[in-house]
């Protein structure tokens, strides 16, 4: 059977500032954050000729193709679910190039999350399904959604805030070594999590991710292309969509197991295709929209097993020489929340060895895209 | 406060819902007859579009809850922090209302003390002037 396997790389990476506020519109950060990531793999723009990005991404391929210069683009798509799609973008573009559609991709995410507004605060174009069942009883954002998912969780398995704080810290302390991270200069103390005012009972302030403007983008070639590229390249080793059976997005409450979420269906499909297990990454970048999400993905991507993703964080496990460093360049939690590109860009940076907070001779990354939605994730080798 | 948005399939679970009625939807298939939620057009478990509204006891536990504080949207603002919780139907546990629980029917979401909510207590629906479902502690 045809695969993925290690058949295309990425190699340029590029991103903006990241800010609460950033001046220039979306458009613009995303052609500055294309254009630094073919400058950085040394391929002109003349020759993209393939495009993948999220459907929130409100930038279109008409527009920045025009702006940045591409070539004739003979291949691009759009994957749904919010964050749920970073991955599946990757994904799309390396099956393009794979199966000769393409030859040069482009993957971007523009986003100012941070000065514009806050998606659930729309209440004219709320879906029908499943929002009629959740938002009229003040179950209104994604921090109370989850953290109904994470309440039960901690209920089943023993887990407790200070697991969470475990998640939060681990990837403050990984901003704070990432000048370009929201959070550089601002160390988190269990003090300030432990006395943080609430959002969404048990979810404090510090479970969230932050709120940001700016853009990132990366390009994808086929392995052979990659050889002559200006960067060492980061193979696309495996790649993995996930909505599982009877799956509900967000509010996950009407199945057997709401706490089995898409990241068990990505993962099994990742780690088939895959050479190597979860016990032998190096490195993981998981997308941490809430601190809860990491107990869960760890379970779910089969780092440990059911109910042990919270003792998992325990005794420094997430932190640099822990047994799985965690997120970092700080993550959605404190370097930058862009749907999930950042912890993409970061995976490329560990396995070219150039992280601010560089893993020793790291050579694998998982990368997840957001769980609790129709999810994706891939495996990044160097 | 948001009104449900309601759609073609949820439609009959508010008009039994103005009536004070529970009702979930269930295929009418005679040799399947499996509840569903949310509603949908055809069952997942055997293909048949036929259905059918079956009364349901309206009793159920906590399966978990949150208590939401600020920036939330107007109407909630006020009341906050409330709860909102999930309720595992005795009579069908993997069928799972999202709802708020209050300590009379007309009640606002935040006339119970949220340290009196626990995952397992027992309650049981009743339905407001407007025909929005809610919870009773059954012991209060
Ligand atoms: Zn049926």
């Amino acid at each position: 059977m045809a695969t993925l396997k290690d058949k295309a790389a990425i190699v340029g990476i590029g991103q903006t500032d990241f800010a609460k506020r950033l001046p220039e519109p979306e458009k613009t950060l995303a052609c500055r954050a294309i254009l630094g990531a073919l400058d950085d793999a040394g391929i002109a723009p003349s020759e993209v000729d393939g495009f993948a990005s999220y459907t929130m991404e409100e930038t279109d391929e008409v527009e920045i193709a025009k702006a940045v210069g591409a070539g004739d683009v003979t291949f691009f798509s759009k994957v749904g679910y919010g964050g749920g799609g970073s991955c599946a973008t990757l994904a799309h573009l390396a099956a393009a190039i794979t199966t000769g559609q393409a030859d040069v991709g482009v993957a971007w995410r523009s986003r100012k999350r941070g000065s514009g507004p806050r998606p659930w605060t729309g209440t004219a174009v709320q879906l029908p399904t499943p929002a009629q069942w959740t938002r009229p009883f003040g179950l209104l954002r994604p921090a109370d959604e989850i953290g109904m998912l994470a309440r039960r969780y901690m209920h089943e398995y023993g887990a407790t805030r200070e697991h969470l704080f475990n998640v939060a810290l681990a990837c403050r302390n990984r901003a704070n070594q990432n000048p370009a991270a929201m959070m550089y200069e601002r160390p988190l103390t269990r003090e300030m999590y432990m006395t943080s005012r609430w959002i969404s009972e048990p979810l404090c302030l510090f479970d969230n991710c932050l709120e940001t403007d700016g853009a990132l983008a990366c390009v994808i070639v086929g392995a052979e292309r990659a050889r002559d590229c200006r960067q060492r390249p980061v193979y696309i080793h495996s790649a993995a969509q996930g909505l599982p059976a009877q799956h509900h997005g967000m509010v996950n409450y009407w199945n057997d197991d709401p706490l089995t979420g898409p990241a068990w269906t990505a993962a099994r499909q990742l780690w088939k295709r895959a050479d190597f297990g979860p016990q032998d990454v190096d490195v993981a970048q998981i997308y941490d929209a809430f601190t809860p999400l990491i107990p869960l993905s760890l379970e779910g991507y089969g780092f440990c097993r059911r109910g042990e993703g919270a003792a998992f964080t325990e005794g420094g496990a997430l932190e640099i020489g822990g047994r799985l460093p965690l997120n970092t360049g700080g993550g959605g939690l404190s370097e930058a929340y862009v749907h999930g590109f950042n912890l993409i860009n970061e995976g490329v940076k560990q396995l070219r060895g150039t992280s601010t907070a560089q893993v020793p001779g790291a050579g694998t990354c998982l990368v997840t895209a957001g769980e609790g939605v129709p999810t994706s994730a891939v495996l990044l080798r160097s | 406060m948001l009104q449900p948005v309601i759609d073609d399939d949820g439609a009959p679970f508010w008009e039994y819902a103005a009536r004070g009625e529970l009702r979930l939807q269930a295929c009418a298939a005679p040799a399947c007859g499996e509840l569903r939620f949310p509603p949908r057009p055809c069952c997942p478990q055997c293909g048949s579009f036929d259905s059918e509204w079956r009364r349901m006891g309206g009793r159920g536990r906590i399966w978990s809850y949150v208590v939401p504080h600020p920036p939330l949207l107007p109407g909630y603002t006020e009341l906050a922090p409330y709860n909102a919780v999930v309720v595992e139907l005795w009579d069908a546990p993997r069928i799972r209302l999202v709802g708020n629980v209050v300590a009379a029917p007309d009640a606002p979401l935040n006339s119970v003390d949220p340290a009196r909510l626990r995952i397992g207590a027992g309650v049981r629906v009743v339905f407001d002037g407007d025909g929005m479902p809610r919870w009773l502690l059954e012991r209060s």
